[in-house]
């Protein structure tokens, strides 16, 4: 039978890079010199899944490079081999490279060949010597099998003298399996040797006291032979030996052949060939699921829940049905009710009506609860602990403080805390490239830390928690904090401020997040060149999230991150715009006002702008974005929502605020298609459809059409 | 047909052996370490018992060895699943009370081939 192996595929690579993190994790934590046994053997165990899946679904290259590893691993386990900080090194490369091939693998994409071969020779000089041994066994045996090969072609049979012992049974082997099997090499007869049978009273069941003079003619080859035995060969006393040509017959068996042999021989041998030829194997289920190729998914498409997550869906979906019975039955109840109220209604049927309602109410308040728990239960699947993510954080400061020559302590809390898998996927870069950060620019060398009076190691904090519908994660160090006067003289001569403009502290913080701007003095292959942080921020914004930076000269910066929790459901602000509602994520809103007709000026060539307070924002008319006539050109008393768009605070002109709600965000694209000015759609309680604003696409949109002329300044 | 428990931690490969088992008409129940095993092992009957040596909680050696001890799997055929060709591994499986092994990587066909020898 055939099988698209290429259907497991995804969950091999799914427990493949399972794999790799877990080797990556323990290689980290083992201690160069004394290597704890256990975590070896942990190591061990993922790369041999590895090994073993790989060659099972036919990576072979993966397969013989995680074999060299093994063959590393193995050697430490068993002692023979010291665990030097070289080895583990060379071993956490491997990882990276064994990733690297998965992933090519994976994508079926080409893979850089120089790279695996560089780190297979890198590894096989760490195990030569032990390893020139093991490959010249190898060929030892290879040639001697190859020699016995030899000798067996041409033959037109074999005699097998099998004697087995009286326990073989014990094993769950059964010499009828292995007869039946010599017989698809040929024609194979038995002669069986009762005398070692014992007296009935005497007879143990479980015991084997027979033994065989087997003779099989064809073209089988010794080596099919011993592979029938080769589970028994030490529960046995086996010879095989070739037949003279042509006369098998000739052969006979040197055993003594009791009276009882011809029966024994039949009951033996013969219901052999009537079960093989019952036996063929139905395949057709398999051959139809087989021919449906699954496409190929370079993102992951599967997602891994826990059973407690299942279960509590489960257990919420109960909860409904009993709801929605309990529901059902007030409904009939009011039904019948309403009946008997029509023949004649009484002051007790009115008791009764108020009864029902009342449970009515009861089950709507249930109902409402069962949909927010199911929605909650659902969400979660979606979700996994952040330590997806933070994972990858003691590798990457293991390696940077080795190369950066400094030392630091990694302290990680609230791993357990969940976020959104879309979400986790695309946050995972921005946490790397502000950790890099951390230890790049903000922690200083021991000297140095030594000089100010710190202690020589530095510390890096990666914390996770909820809040609100929020996710917060924190990076805090505590190096040298940013350099404000520093900061403050690049952003003027990168020309982001100007020599007059009178910056707070949190903002001169802030401009480090600007487009191009970069304070280190000397550019490092470690934290890139200068183009990082601005797009750290800028996928941070993506996600719908925000990021700021707290810092103190000498004391260190903390980086906060503010996610949330889900893609799917966004927490939004009901706005009527015409004849249309739509939805502001209210992530993105600072605050709603009343206009003030007195606040309003109107530059020059330029756009309107409204005194907020102390500053000057942008006012921005939905109704001119939307093309729609204007109703209150002059927007005295009109309504205006302050949003935050790249930082800076932009006010929209809407016609009417309705409340704040929930919704499922519902994706344009899929369903129509892109529109500059909107992120998506969702559905209103009401049935009614709602877009929902993309405030940076409302900006844009207002620019080109105030640069065409078509919104008059 | 028979009913067969497949044992090992990796999800593809229990995937891979309990389709392919089913697809030659076989029932299989899935376990992903020797402890969970050897629960189901308890609660139900089992014509084959194919197993992964190396596994977390309990590997495929003890859980051959807790199998034999049980009244019910005196006979029953026990096949270990071994990436090592080592002699030292297989014997290993043997002195435990395996029936036999079969060597990963190993193709659905062969699996099969492996589980008729001691089915039929």
């Amino acid at each position: 039978m055939s099988i698209d192996m290429s259907q497991f595929h995804e969950a091999f690579f799914e427990e493949s890079f399972e794999g790799l993190g877990i080797m990556e994790s323990e290689l980290l934590t083992l201690d160069v010199g004394a290597g704890d046994v256990e975590i070896i053997n942990t190591i061990f165990r993922a790369a041999h899944s590895i090994k073993g899946g790989a060659g099972t679904f036919g990576f072979m290259n993966v397969s013989e490079f995680t074999h060299v590893m093994e063959t590393l691993l193995d050697e430490m386990r068993d002692g023979s081999r010291d665990v030097t900080q070289f080895a583990v090194d060379s071993l956490l490369e491997s990882v990276d490279v064994l990733r690297t091939m998965l992933e090519s693998a994976r994508d079926d994409a080409e893979m850089d060949e120089d790279m695996v071969a560089a780190r297979y020779a890198v590894l096989n000089g760490i195990l030569k010597g032990s390893l020139e041994g093991a490959s010249s066994n190898e060929a030892e045996e290879s040639v001697v099998q190859a020699v016995e090969g030899d000798n067996s072609n041409g033959k037109v049979g074999w005699q097998i003298t099998f004697i087995p012992h009286t326990d073989l049974l014990m094993a769950g082997n059964d010499p009828v399996r292995m007869f039946r099997a010599l017989s698809e090499f040929g024609e194979l007869t038995s002669v069986v040797d009762c005398s070692s049978l014992q007296p009935f009273t005497e007879l143990v069941p479980e015991d084997l006291y027979l033994s065989w003079v087997l003779t099989l003619t064809g073209t089988a080859a010794k080596a099919d032979i011993e592979e029938v035995f080769e589970w028994v060969e030490d529960d046995c006393d086996l010879t095989i030996t070739p037949l003279p040509k042509l006369e098998p017959s000739q052969n006979t068996p040197t055993v003594v052949a009791e009276p009882a042999l011809e029966t024994i021989q039949s009951a033996a041998v013969s219901p052999v060939k009537k079960v093989l030829e019952e036996s063929p194997v139905s395949s057709n289920a398999a051959a139809q699921k087989a021919a449906v190729k699954p496409k190929k998914t370079t993102e992951s498409a599967s997602i891994r829940v826990g059973i407690d997550k299942v279960d509590e869906i489960i257990n919420l979906v109960g909860e409904l049905v009993i709801t929605q019975s309990m529901l059902d039955q007030a409904g009939e109840d009011l039904e019948v009710n309403a009946e008997a109220a029509s023949m004649g209604g009484d002051s007790q049927s009115q008791k009764r009506n108020a009864d029902i309602l009342l449970r009515l109410s009861k089950g709507l308040a249930q109902l409402e609860r069962n949909t927010r728990e199911l929605q909650d239960g659902v969400m979660r699947i979606r979700m996994l602990p952040i330590s997806f993510v933070f994972s990858r954080m003691p590798r990457l400061v293991h390696d940077l403080s080795a190369k950066l020559d400094k030392k630091i302590e990694l302290l990680v809390s609230g791993e357990e805390t969940e976020l959104d898998k879309t979400v986790m996927e695309n946050i995972g870069d921005p946490l790397v490239h502000l950790v890099r950060n951390a230890l790049d620019h903000g922690i200083e060398t021991p000297d140095v830390r030594l000089a100010a009076g710190k202690p020589e190691v530095g510390t890096l904090n990666l914390n996770a928690y909820h809040q609100g519908g929020n996710v917060i994660i924190e990076i805090k160090d505590d190096g040298a904090g940013i350099n404000k006067q520093k900061v403050r003289a690049k952003a003027i001569e990168k020309g982001v401020i100007s020599e007059t403009d009178n910056l707070t502290d949190s903002e001169i913080n802030h401009l480090i997040f600007a487009p191009g701007f970069s304070t280190a003095e000397v550019v490092s292959d470690v934290s890139g060149r200068g183009v990082g942080m601005d797009v750290v921020k800028t996928s941070i914004n993506k996600l719908g999230g925000r990021v700021v930076v707290e810092s103190e000269e000498g004391k260190g910066s903390v980086f906060t991150i503010r996610l949330p929790l889900t893609l799917a459901i966004l927490d939004g602000q009901l706005v009527t715009v015409g004849k249309e509602s739509y939805v502001i994520p209210l992530i993105a809103i600072i605050e709603s006002l009343q206009v003030d007709r007195s606040q309003i000026n109107a530059v020059a060539g330029k756009a309107e702008v409204y005194k907020l307070r102390d500053e000057y924002i942008p006012i921005i008319r939905a109704r001119a974005v939307f093309g729609l006539e204007e109703n209150n050109a002059d927007l005295h008393d009109s309504l205006m929502v302050v949003v935050e768009v790249d930082g800076a605070p932009v006010g929209i002109i809407v016609d009417d605020l309705q409340g704040q709600q929930q919704v499922v965000i519902k994706s344009l694209e899929t369903n129509y298609r892109k529109v500059e000015t909107m992120s998506g759609a969702t559905i209103l309680g009401d049935g009614t459809v709602a877009l929902i604003w993309d405030v940076n696409g409302m900006v844009n949109v207002h620019k080109k059409k105030l640069n065409n002329g078509v919104i008059k300044a | 047909m028979a009913r067969i428990l497949v044992v090992d931690d990796s999800a593809s490969m229990r995937q891979m052996v309990a389709f392919t088992l089913k697809g030659a008409g076989h029932e299989t129940i899935e376990a992903s370490d020797g402890v969970e095993a050897l629960t189901s092992a308890k609660t139900g009957r089992f014509d084959l018992v194919i197993t992964d040596v190396n596994m977390p909680n309990m590997d495929g050696i003890t859980l051959t060895k807790e199998l034999r001890s049980l009244p019910n799997y005196r006979f029953t055929p026990i096949l270990t699943l071994t990436t090592e060709s080592s002699a030292e591994k297989k014997m290993a499986g043997k002195q435990a009370g395996a029936t036999g092994w079969l060597v990963k990587p190993f193709n659905p066909d062969q699996l099969l081939a492996t589980a008729k020898k001691v089915l039929g």
